[in-house]
């Protein structure tokens, strides 16, 4: 399994370390050199590419590939492929994201790790099936129901397709939980030259094993910060897993406000508690600058393009692209706030992430939106003219 | 016998989880016992077994078992039964589930996973009612059943399990009820046996559901019901063909048996040499 993750194997299996490809295939190679060897997946544009990718790769480096009969039953294979102690993932698109969010919410309440890639399309229900979105970004953080926190990561590139599938795979062990890649139709399908990391550049980290033996061992009791060792199936520890509330134990105890308390607390503080480390933005700010560009995924590309047309104009601006969506960066988003006068968000759906800045920011800076939707991406034009002459109000999201 | 029973309760049970939570009458304890003294004759290795289960009161079996166990969400625990496996092929991995769970949300992961013939053992344990959630319609449920949201009687055609199980191309297929302990056990561990996907529907009495809300009588009256509407394969083959045509008996028994390669096996000798 990932104990025999053989680099020097992957790599001659995935070709020349610089390759002109799709972003799909990208994330597949990502996943690869993430150390998965399991995925179930369904058939879904704009994410269908990762599937085939993986259905002719993962089979050459002794990993399992299949297709189950729905997206429900792709995300269920993938958490009881993780137990058994395989790096395990699945990719979909908006439909099918949505079916998988009940089983996110066992994943984040069993503390499963896995990563599920979302190729966003344009909603709701069946929406534009080729087109391009960013639509589903709110759903990442409060698809599946009750208090939970995620980890999402949104690609703006086909690079960032293999590094931040790679990042999502170490991310999903070391902190026991679903981590979500959150790409797009647009940088899925899109071709750029990639450059696959080299022996030295590839880490994996492995989820956490069992410190004491069977018996002393207690399955959901946290000892690294607040993240439980994980035995997985077969190997002796008789771990019960259950998405009922459960003691340290693993052991059912849903009548208790105490054990619920506890539980759904440290699931949550264990990832926002980790906020800075999992931090991940690009800034590039410019002194004097009274605005600001918040960004992420695709929309990024429109972004920086933008900004480098308003410099060359003599207009002052700011940029922050968001890598890592969730946990939300505040405090960057704050301190990127604070000498600005107006924050725009461009984003692929009519407001969602402009939300969140908005609450983060909490007043410091205006916040407006250059919000498309329809299948196109945005322009660089079309971010230079919301600077110019305003972008569309933020409502309250009610 | 009474060492038997301490022997598997020492060996198999987890006492933190006692004692159980289900009703006076109901059979899922039995389902419980009957399935660790299969597993006990089979003589697999209980750390390399694997119990999963969706919800319901059946699917709270493998908290009960010193043992990994996966209690997964409303429908699902074949695919996820269908991961553990195919991640870890040397697993046994057996499924505990009701006729809603597994008939109902889940009917299409059941279907599939006997396509597959990915190597499971699946007991559905089927009381003809959602019992966790106080007794509604199923997709067993007898026709003119009463249940809480059947209170007219219930109008649609119930599903024969173990005919779809067949259909679906599950090589191994039993139905008993919980009334026949040995010939349950011995179903049990010839689908533990099987390398494939093995079907065992076990016919229980929901005393405080169905039972209640058909007037079935009480504990007793209710277990003596289902010995008296099933018949064995065995004693339906002896009846005259007229007698046997006119039963309406449920038939229970071993009712299907073949062999099928089966799914991991199958993979394993594509991928090998890639």
């Amino acid at each position: 399994m990932t104990a025999g993750f053989d680099y020097e194997k992957i790599s001659g299996i995935l070709g020349p370390r610089e390759q002109f490809t799709q972003g799909d295939v990208a994330c597949a190679y990502g996943a690869l050199l993430g150390g998965c060897t399991f995925f179930a997946g369904y058939p879904i544009t704009p994410a269908t590419e990762i599937a085939e990718a993986l259905s002719r790769l993962l089979p050459r480096v002794g990993g399992i590939c299949t297709q189950m009969e729905d997206e429900i039953a792709s995300i269920s294979a993938v958490i009881g492929a993780s137990w058994t102690g395989r790096r395990a993932m699945t990719a979909t698109s908006g439909p099918g994201f949505s079916l998988m969010q009940e089983n996110i919410g066992y994943a984040c309440m069993s503390e499963t790790p896995c990563v599920i890639i979302d190729v966003q399309r344009s909603g709701p229900s069946t929406g534009q099936p080729t087109e391009p979105a960013q639509g589903d970004m709110l759903q990442a953080r409060w698809g599946t129901h009750g208090d939970h926190e995620i980890i999402a990561l949104a690609p703006a590139s086909v690079q960032e397709c293999v590094d931040l599938t790679r990042k999502a795979f170490n991310l999903a062990e070391e902190y026991r939980t679903p981590v979500l890649v959150m790409t797009d139709g647009e940088v899925g399908h899109m071709r750029e030259k990639i450059v696959l990391p080299a022996a030295d550049e590839v880490e994996i980290r492995r989820r956490s094993g069992p410190s004491t033996p069977p018996g002393a061992f207690v399955p959901f009791q946290a000892t690294r910060g607040k993240i439980p060792e994980m035995a997985g199936f077969g190997t002796g520890f008789h771990t019960y897993v259950t998405g009922l509330t459960h003691d340290e134990r693993g052991l059912p105890a849903t009548s208790s406000a105490n054990a619920h308390t506890r539980l759904v607390r440290r699931l949550c503080e264990k990832i926002a508690d980790a906020t800075p480390a999992l931090t991940d933005v690009e800034q590039d700010l410019q002194e004097g600058a009274e605005a600001g560009l918040i960004s992420y995924g695709i929309s990024a590309r429109s972004a920086a393009g933008a900004v480098k047309r308003l410099r060359r104009d003599g207009l002052k601006i700011s940029h922050l692209r968001l890598v890592t969506v969730f946990p939300f960066p505040e405090a960057v988003v704050q301190a990127f706030a604070a000498p600005l006068a107006r924050i725009i968000v461009p984003e692929l759906n009519l407001g969602q992430i402009c939300h969140v800045v908005r609450e983060a920011v909490d007043g410091a800076a205006r916040i407006e939106r250059v919000a498309k939707i329809g299948g196109e991406i945005i322009t660089p034009l079309e971010i230079v003219r919301a600077v110019r002459e305003g972008g569309e109000p933020v409502r309250a999201a009610s | 016998m009474f060492n038997q029973a301490r022997h598997i309760r020492d060996k198999y049970i987890r006492d933190e989880m006692w004692p159980s939570i289900f009703c006076t009458g109901c059979g899922i304890g039995n389902v419980l016992n009957y399935t660790l003294r299969a597993v006990d004759g089979v003589g697999l290795d209980i750390d390399r077994c694997v119990f999963c289960s969706g919800i319901g009161c059946s699917s709270r079996l493998p908290g009960y078992i010193e043992a990994d166990g996966l209690h997964t969400t409303h429908g699902r625990a074949i695919a996820f039964a269908t991961g553990v496996k195919l991640a870890e092929p040397d697993l046994h991995v057996v499924v505990f589930t009701g006729d809603g769970d597994m008939a109902g949300i889940g009917g299409n992961h059941f279907i599939h996973a006997a396509r597959r013939n990915v190597d499971l053992t699946v007991i559905c344990v089927n009381n003809y009612n959602y019992g966790m959630t106080g007794g509604q319609v199923s997709p067993t449920t007898p026709e003119r059943g009463l249940t809480t949201t059947s209170p007219y009687g219930n109008v649609e055609q119930p599903f024969d399990l173990c005919r779809l199980a067949i259909g679906a191309g599950a090589p191994f297929v039993a139905r008993w009820t919980v009334g026949y302990p040995y010939e349950t056990i011995e179903a049990i561990a010839a689908a533990l046996r099987k390398p494939g996907f093995a079907f065992v529907e076990l016919l229980m009495p929901c005393p405080t559901g169905y039972g209640k809300e058909n007037r079935l009588g009480d504990s007793e009256a209710v277990w003596r019901w289902y010995k008296e509407h099933t018949i064995s394969r065995r004693d339906l083959l002896q009846l005259s063909p007229e007698d046997r045509a006119a039963s309406r008996k449920i038939v229970v028994g071993t009712l299907w048996d073949v062999d099928r390669p089966e799914y991991t096996r199958r993979w394993a000798e594509l991928v090998q040499g890639l």
